[in-house]
Parts: structure tokens; C-alpha cells; sequence
């Protein structure tokens, strides 16, 4: 991945407390797998920003390569990579999303 | 595309002691659910379980692959 890429993606992560990598966007998502983290953020109150990879083959691929994780969607809270779809629906379940979204940032 | 067979056998040589169960989510060998279940996975997060799995196929995410839901538990 070409460090404008990474750099745009260190950006993207930074400018938002929630992230989410995924294919279509909120209205229209475009994957059984990224329609079904978006319901799930939708259920908390939290605002959150989405990148349509769709629409980028370079993000699509280098978004994978920054985590080192294979799949999309791909939720980033705080800048850190929380999980893919399987994660974040274990997280629904456990009640750990509802913390981690919740949780303050110090400072 | 890729046999069940030839998942598990790559998901195996990662991790000699899994047990692994696999499902074809549309019946054209490409979106597949996947249950594993290992000693390895004792003391790691979810995620780190699921990265575990998802490197052991490294190549085939890129390819023949499109979609792997996974389960992964300890014994």
C-alpha cells in the first residue's frame, strides 16, 4: 500500500471516533455483511462516518493491509480496529459494543 | 471456488488441533461459515481468534474465497 493511502487512512480513522469501512454507505448499503453493522450502529446513539470502499480500489485494498484483517466492513472506534461484521455482532450480543461506544475518551 | 476439504486442510496446517466445521452459504463454494475450535484460541480476543483463522487462509481471502463468517471457541 502507498503511503498517500495509508496516510489517508490514518487520517480518515483520526477525524472520527467511529469508522466504518464498508461497501455502499449508510442509506444504501451494498453487503449483507455491512447492512448488518450498520443496523446495529443505527441501534446505538452514536454518530459515526462510513467509507464506501466501493468507490475506491485503493482503500478497498489498503484498508485490508492496514489491519491486516481480509474482509469488509471494518469498524475502527478511537482509531483502533475493533472487528469485521462476526466481532462486532458478538460484541451487540455481549453488551461490550454498548461500553466501547459509549466510553469517554479521556482528556 | 474451493472444497470444503481443501479449506479445512489449509485451516489445519495452521492449527494442528482444530476442529473444524464448515458451511456453504450459497452452494457455490465461495461464502462459507465456518466453526473452529482449538486450544491455540485460549487467552486471545475474539479478534485475534478470528485473525488467527483468517491468516491461515491468507491467499484464498484473496481469491477463491468471497465471504468466511466465523465461530471460533475453545474446547
Amino acid at each position: 500500500m502507498n503511503s498517500m493511502i495509508q496516510k489517508q487512512i490514518k487520517e480518515q480513522i483520526k477525524d472520527d471516533r467511529v469508522v466504518l469501512y464498508m461497501k455502499g454507505n449508510k442509506s444504501f448499503p451494498q453487503c449483507g455483511f455491512s447492512a448488518r453493522v450498520v443496523d446495529i450502529l443505527n441501534k446505538h446513539n452514536v454518530d459515526y462516518q462510513t467509507h464506501n470502499v466501493l468507490t475506491s480500489a485503493d482503500i478497498r485494498s489498503g484498508i485490508k493491509e492496514y489491519s491486516s484483517w481480509p474482509t469488509i466492513p471494518q469498524l475502527y472506534v478511537d482509531g483502533t480496529f475493533i472487528g469485521g461484521c462476526d466481532i462486532i455482532c458478538d460484541m451487540e450480543q455481549s453488551g461490550d459494543l454498548e461500553k466501547l461506544l459509549n466510553q469517554t475518551t479521556a482528556g | 471456488m474451493m472444497t470444503q476439504e481443501a479449506i479445512i486442510e489449509k485451516i489445519k496446517q495452521a492449527i494442528p488441533d482444530a476442529e473444524v466445521t464448515l458451511r456453504d452459504l450459497t452452494g457455490t463454494s465461495d461464502h462459507w461459515e465456518a466453526l473452529v475450535i482449538s486450544k491455540q484460541f485460549h487467552g486471545k480476543s475474539k479478534l485475534e481468534q478470528h485473525r488467527v483463522v483468517f491468516d491461515a487462509l491468507k491467499e484464498e481471502m484473496s481469491g477463491p474465497i468471497h465471504a468466511l463468517t466465523l465461530k471460533t471457541l475453545t474446547p
